[in-house]
């Protein structure tokens, strides 16, 4: 059973859809004590910073997402999501994150030479850096992305899979327990399902209890 | 970087896929979630459903038609047709659409642009605009109501405006090429793209792959829509992303 984290911000709808397409069982809910029944936790997320982590506070989740990941069991922020696993966005003015990954979180830049337009949107293709579980017999493929700020200052081993926008933008992040995606692997066809198949499998491997 | 999209598009009357000549003699075409699930298989990178219902009660159904397809398709689709408030933009993106398309209801009421973007991000709001030449005024103007009715508007000045709201993308539609199978307007998308800083898709005139790569390179465009020429199987998404790439155009 994967929990999906109902903060107010997540795009819960389309995550929860392709769970049932791959045949994972789900549950939506924002309630800790629900939360942690589970084996696996997906983190969604669109919209701003700031907002979605005054609201993990005020629901006291973030205390929480740091004990379930002190239990050994796997945790994947999507989009905004993954991009609260790390220290600090520049997003609305600074604001910490929950820093269970190293790095800041800060915008594209839309005038390095060649016109980009922000926000990055659309199908952009993955490159690998590292083996991971969750990359396993997924191709160097095409996946949908929709976001205006990326994650600068990572550490290279957690990074298992970037693209490039510009700059090289972190697409797959991984270190012991904690992963992240920038993109919406609900959204991105064959690719998205089969890292949201990997993640899903990894967490019924990752022995722990429940 | 990132590839540019094709784009099948797909209009629904009360639940239905329905395929018109020249708008009129509509027939029924199928399923919506399964024309969708095939254009999906053959790599299409987004798809648009355009609601033509006239009633109350059709509208509803697109409610559900959202729902079907987004429970049974995992790439990124846009609602348009009768969204007229926060609370039609709600109704469709709670039932699973990713991005909603404003036209009409957004030039006799710019501030909903702003509404909904501040609501749902950017992301969300598609502005449509129904773009016809206007010689006189060495430009295009914006037409509404299904392109029955001319406004005041110049094209790029409302597609800038329509930015600075909050507009995450532009579906522009050249009522001048549209049908006619001649090739995507490629000055019109042209002046639009280099207008404004989001995502262009162009629509109107395509009817062959030959269109797709000129309103890629020479037009600007970052994606291209299409219905008639997917539906009536002259070709398919997969043979245009072919003579795309062959080409250099960088596709999924």
């Amino acid at each position: 059973m994967i929990g999906i984290v109902d903060y107010g911000m997540g795009n819960l709808f389309s995550v929860s859809k392709a769970l049932e397409r791959i045949g994972v069982p789900y549950i939506i809910s924002e309630s800790p004590e629900e939360l942690n029944e589970t084996k696996g936790l997906i983190l969604p997320g669109v919209g701003s910073f700031k907002d979605a982590m005054a609201l993990l506070k005020e629901k006291k989740l973030d205390e929480f997402l740091y004990a379930y990941v002190d239990s050994g069991r796997p945790l994947l922020g999507i989009c905004l999501g993954m991009q609260l696993l790390f220290q600090e966005s520049e997003e609305n003015g600074r604001t910490q994150g929950l820093g269970l990954l190293r790095g800041r979180v800060v915008r594209i830049p839309a005038d390095s030479g060649d016109k980009v337009k922000v926000p990055h949107m659309g199908w952009n293709q993955l490159a690998f850096h590292q083996q991971s579980p969750v990359l396993h017999r997924v191709e160097e493929g095409f996946v949908y992305f929709v976001h205006s700020y990326y994650v600068e200052g990572i550490d290279r081993e957690a990074l298992l899979a970037s693209t490039v926008y510009s700059v090289e933008i972190p697409a797959v992040v991984g270190k012991n327990n904690v992963f992240g995606m920038q993109f919406h692997p609900e959204k991105s066809s064959r690719v998205g399902m089969q890292l949201l198949t990997n993640f899903a499998k990894a967490m019924e491997q990752s022995g722990a209890i429940l | 970087m990132i590839t540019k999209r094709i784009v099948p598009c797909l209009d629904v009357k009360d639940g239905r896929v329905v395929k018109g000549i020249q708008f009129v003699e509509l027939r029924d075409a199928g399923d919506p979630v399964e024309l969708a699930k095939i254009y999906d298989e053959q790599g299409a990178d987004e798809l648009v459903f355009l609601d033509i219902s006239a009633s109350h009660e059709g509208r509803k159904t697109m409610a559900e038609v959202v729902q079907d397809v987004a429970s049974q398709l995992a790439i990124p689709f846009t609602v348009g047709g009768g969204i007229n408030s926060l609370e039609d933009m709600k109704r469709i993106l709670r039932a699973g659409a990713d991005k909603v398309s404003l036209n009409t209801a957004a030039v006799l009421d710019p501030e909903l642009i702003t509404i909904g973007a501040d609501y749902f991000g950017t992301q969300c709001i598609v502005l449509a605009i129904d773009a016809k030449r206007d010689e006189e005024l060495d430009s295009w103007r914006v037409y509404t109501h299904g392109g029955r009715q001319a406004t005041g508007r110049e094209v790029i000045s409302w597609a800038k405006e329509a930015v600075e709201r909050g507009a995450g993308e532009i579906l522009l539609t050249s009522m001048d090429s549209d049908g006619e199978k001649r090739g995507f307007d490629l000055a019109l998308t042209k002046a639009v793209s280099e207008a404004v800083s989001v995502p262009v898709i162009a629509s109107g005139g395509a009817g062959e792959a030959k269109h797709f790569f000129e309103v890629f390179t020479e037009g600007s465009a970052d994606a291209a829509l299409a219905a008639s020429i997917f539906h009536y199987k002259e070709t398919s998404v997969s043979e245009v992303k072919n003579y795309l790439k062959d080409r250099g155009v960088n596709v999924r």
